[in-house]
This record gives structure tokens, sequence and C-alpha cells, in this order.
């Protein structure tokens, strides 16, 4: 399949691994890339507080670049699709307000005019490739290894704008998981916020959150956590020692990028797939599917 | 008929007892039953010593707000056949960063503080107008989202903010705040908007989206945060870290297309962030993880003139 690809900032900046392992395990799925080169970022929801309609004229952008190339738009950020649908859902729905953003968007070229499916990797593995596929394709499978999936809030909730998963009970990731042959291990914290988006306001706060759902997982016996969103990843991983200070516990617990997590399971190298820019040293986990 | 299988939170601190979980068959439901009727079937055929709060029954009193299967709820608004359509163990605990007081009973002294906290009325300014104070249709319309709140407590039980710091503020509280100070008649909105920047305030909100996903009232709590920050830019608050954070990111991205996080906490928190930070940048540095701070390091998006414009136009109009 074919899909128009929206790598997003963090993707490409702080965890350039995540683009990495993506562009490397697409052609063994059989997804074509096409990556949307002029698309700006999403907002974040940060620059949302400023000026919500430049939010949502970014959007809007991006859409049409997808609606003309006349594919799905694929994520690989639990907070791009949260953006993207947040505004694709008000631009498709509100015909005034689409109007409104197509008149500033019409002097660059481009006009949106609704309804382009906004999705992440994780879907597109489950609804597009499916998992008896997936399945398939895997030549080390993920035995042995015990798996903490941990969601990041914009790709569950709220339910009216994601309507894909469970925001309660999720099964996604769990699935994956066991399709690539691994063991998904269940806590409560996995559907909780990482405390990334408060980072630099109430660190102390932030930490904690990381700290809670990491130490969770590690209690529940997980020999690494995955995660569907590069910002996740940033607190749980590059954070981590930071992390382990403040809630007093020395964490050691690896993060995976779930393309990497994919990766492995498909035989490419770690090397292949970004593992030694982790701050948390993945050996053991790699050892242990003999990659 | 239909039946329920509950797993009900237990703890009464007038025993010795720990808390511990209860469990329930409960027989002979309406097919229409929802958690609420079946707890009550609890109390009045199986077990009476049950502790917890109801009255309406309609999802408007705002009294049962319990914990079901791990995410906050109110009891009358959420069918056991919704939730266990083959039966599964449904399981009941009371809110979460509330003191418990006996089962499914929490104390509500966190939710009316923090309300209070907000200063949760109008304050006009001036003389009053000779007739009525008038305040447009389309106003009204947006501020019966916060009106909408029935204080049943669920977004604050799942305030992940909230869990880890006491002083913030919180959903709740913030959402009535933005029914104040985006009310056209309040006078006072700076003086508000100065409060709810401070320490525990709107800029402490992780945008976890737990309080839109909880609220039986569709309050949207979150979005009602956004705009009080969005308000208080508008005001000119802006000397703190929340605020500099998102000016910070518009201007980043309006000038390459692409969030330069390297900059960004440098430019919001200060070069003491940095210099705190320094260890695991250079770490994440030497490892390629993070791209050296170097001229023409950051990229650009291909259509970058057309963000350009894009930025330009609206942040004029807005400024218009």
């Amino acid at each position: 399949m074919r899909v128009a690809y929206f790598p997003g900032c963090v993707a490409k900046g702080n965890c350039p691994e995540l683009n990495q392992a993506t562009q490397k395990i697409a052609p063994l799925l059989g997804i074509e890339l096409v990556e949307l080169t002029g698309a700006p970022c999403t907002g974040a929801g940060v620059l949302q507080a400023q000026n919500p309609v430049l939010a949502d004229t970014y959007n809007a952008k991006t859409l049409a670049l997808a609606e003309e190339l006349d594919l799905p738009l694929m994520t690989i950020c639990s907070t791009c699709i949260g953006c993207l649908r947040k505004s694709n859902q008000k631009l498709s729905e509100d015909e005034g307000y689409r109007a409104e953003v197509n008149a500033v968007l019409k002097s660059g070229g481009h006009e949106y005019h609704g309804g382009v499916d906004v999705t992440h990797i994780l879907y597109v593995l489950i609804k597009e490739l499916g998992l008896d596929n997936l399945r398939g394709m895997v030549k080390k499978p993920l035995t042995d290894l015990r798996i903490a999936p941990f969601y990041g809030c914009y790709i569950l909730r709220p339910a009216s704008i994601m309507g894909i998963d469970d925001p309660d009970n999720p099964t996604s990731m769990e699935r994956v998981i066991e399709a690539l042959g691994g063991t998904p291990v269940d806590y409560y914290g996995k559907t909780r916020c990482c405390g990334f988006p408060i980072g630099l306001e109430n660190e102390e706060a932030s930490f904690k959150m990381a700290g809670k759902h990491i130490g969770e997982a590690k209690d529940k016996g997980a020999d690494c956590m995955v995660t569907p969103c590069p910002l996740c990843h940033m607190n749980l991983d590059l954070q981590q020692p930071g992390v382990s200070q403040v809630v007093g516990r020395q964490l050691d617990m690896p993060v995976l990028h779930l393309p990497q997590m994919v990766g492995l399971a498909l035989g490419l190298s770690p090397k292949e797939l970004g593992f030694s820019k982790h701050i948390i040293s993945a050996q053991g986990v790699l050892a242990k599917v003999g990659a | 008929m239909i039946e329920a299988n509950l797993k009900v939170y237990r703890y009464d601190p007038q025993t010795a007892q720990e808390p511990h979980y209860d469990t329930y068959e409960v027989k002979e439901l309406p097919d229409f039953a929802t958690v609420l009727d079946a707890l009550i079937k609890v109390r009045e055929d199986i077990d009476g010593t049950l502790a917890m709060r109801c009255s309406c029954r309609s999802a408007v009193c705002g009294s049962c707000a319990f914990r079901v299967n791990g995410h906050a709820k109110l009891g009358c608004k959420t069918k056991v056949s919704t939730l266990a359509p083959d039966g599964e163990e449904i399981c009941v605990e009371p809110m979460g960063n509330m003191k418990v007081i006996k089962d499914l009973v929490t104390e509500m002294d966190i939710f009316w503080d923090k309300l209070k906290q907000v200063k949760p009325w109008i304050e006009t300014v001036g003389e009053p107008p000779e007739r009525e104070y008038q305040v447009p249709a389309a106003k009204m319309v947006e501020l019966q989202q916060p009106m909408n709140c029935i204080m049943c407590g669920a977004c604050v039980s799942d305030c992940t903010v909230l869990e880890e710091d006491s002083k913030f503020l919180a959903p709740a509280a913030l959402a009535k705040a933005y029914r104040v100070v985006g009310d056209p008649r309040h006078g006072k909105t700076k003086e508000w908007l100065t409060d709810l920047s401070e320490e525990g305030g709107i800029w402490d909100c992780t945008r976890c989206l737990e309080c839109v996903e909880v609220c039986p009232k569709d309050v949207a709590p979150m979005d009602q945060i956004i705009k009080l920050r969005e308000q208080a830019i508008e005001e000119g608050l802006t000397d703190n870290i929340g605020a500099k954070h998102v000016l910070h990111f518009t201007e980043s991205v309006a000038h390459t297309g692409v969030l330069d996080e390297r900059m960004l906490p440098i430019k919001a928190a200060g070069w003491g962030w940095a210099v705190k930070n320094a260890g695991i940048a250079i770490k994440a540095t030497l490892k390629g993880k993070i791209k050296p701070l170097l001229p023409g390091s950051h990229p650009s998006v291909t259509e970058v003139q057309d963000v350009r414009r894009i930025h330009e136009e609206l942040e004029e109009g807005k400024r218009k």
C-alpha cells in the first residue's frame, strides 16, 4: 500500500531513530512511504494555545497535500495523529470553517476538501496489513520477551476524535506484540500520561509521572517498554536518568519505538534500527531476541 | 434479564481491616440496568453495609461518580450490558485523587477547595448599564459548555497531574475559571488570569485528555484550559515558562515549518535549564540522537515560504 507519510518534527529531530526504523521496515511490510516534505508541524497542542486557527490551517495544508496525492495520511506519533484528526474533524464537518481556512490556504496553491483518512502506523499494521500477514513476516519472533506497551494520550483520547481503539481498554499494541511473538505486560499506567508536555513547566511532576509508569512496568516483570509516540519516548528514555533520580529508584528500562520492535521481529539489525541512539541501553533485550 | 458480576472496593476506617475487594453476583437486573442499579441492588438485597453516594439516577446530580474498570464514570450513566456484554467482571472503586471515607464514598474537599481558589464568580467594573448586561448569544452558547458541569468530580479523580502535584488546580476548577473569565461581563479578566498563571495553574496541565474523556457532560475541561492560556497570552501575561513555551514554539514553526526542539527549552526555560541538562544533552549528542547546535543544522520543510505566509497572515489577522 502507498501512504502519505508524515514523520513529524520529533522523529526527524530528537528521535531520529524512529524515522530511521520506519524507513527500514516499510519496504519489508510492503508499505510505500510518500513523504510530505512540504508539511509543517501539527502544533502539538502547544501552538493551539496561541492561535488555534493557525494550527488548523497548518494542518489543513498537510491534509491537502495528502488529498492531492489521493492517499491516506500516516503518522508515527501519537501527538501528531491526535492533532491532525482534531483539525480534520473540524474542517471536514464544518463547511463554513473549512471555507475560512481555505481562504488562507488557497494563496499557497492548496485547498482542502475534507475527509482524508488520518492514521498511525500502529493502525496500519492492524487494519491495512493485517496481523496474520504481519505474523507471517516474522523472522525472529520476540519469544521470551515481556513487553509493556505505553500508548500515549492522543492516540486513544478523546474517543470522539480517535474512535479507533477503546480508550479505557485498548488492545492494539498488545495484539501487535503477540503477532510478533512477544508477551504483552498489562499494567494500569499504559494509557496514562508520560508527563512530557509539562517537562519545562513542572519538571518534578512530569518526571514522577514517567517514573511511576516505568516502575509499574518493571514491577510487572517487563523486559522493555514500547511506545507509538516519540514524545513519550523522550520522557521515558532520554530523560530516564533524571526520572530515576526524582523517583529515587534505578529504573534501567529500555524503551523501544513501535517500528523498532517490528523491525527486530522482521530480522533487521539493531544498527539498522538505530538502537545505539538510545540513552538506556537495550542490550539485554537485543540479546534475548538474538539480534 | 441480565446479571452483573461486580468486584467492589471495600474500606471501613472504623474497623482494623485493610482495604479489600468483595465480589457480588447480582441477578435479575433489567436489560437496561446501569452499574448504579447493580450497586443499589447489592446494598438492598445482598450487603447492606456497602456505602456509596447516589441520588437522581439520571446523570443530573453528579453524586455517583466512581472508578469503573479503572476510569471515572457516573454509575447511573454506565450500562452493565455495554461494559460486560458476556458477564465479564466489572470493577468498581472510589474516585482517585480523593481520600476515601468509606467504600465508594470519597471526601470532596479537594474539589471544593480548588473551586473556591479560582474565585468562580463574575465581578463587573464601572457603572452598571441602564438596563440589563448584554452578552452576545454566540458567547453564551460557547460558555454553555463549561456551564454544563454537574460537579461530579470525575475529571478531578482521573487528573494525571493532580496525582503527582497537589497544588494543581485541576480540570473542574479551571473549566469553571474559564466560564467566568470568558464571560464579557467579567471586568477583572487580567487580575483573574494573573492568579491563574501562577504555579499550579493553567500552565501545569499536561493536556493528557483524561478529563475530556471521563467528563459525563462534555465539558471538555482541557479545551477550556487551552482557551484560558490563549486569553492569558492575549492579555500579555507572558513572563512565565508556560507562555514562553507557546510563543517560542509558534515562532520556531513559523521560521522553518519544523519545531527546533533543541532551542525551544532554552528559549522558554532559560540558560539555567540548559546548564542543568547539559550532561544528558552531551550524552545524546555523542550518541547521534540530538544534532549539535550548529548553524544550518535545523531542517526546513520544502514549502517553508508558504508556512511563513500563513503564519504572517493569521497572526496579523489576529492582532487586528
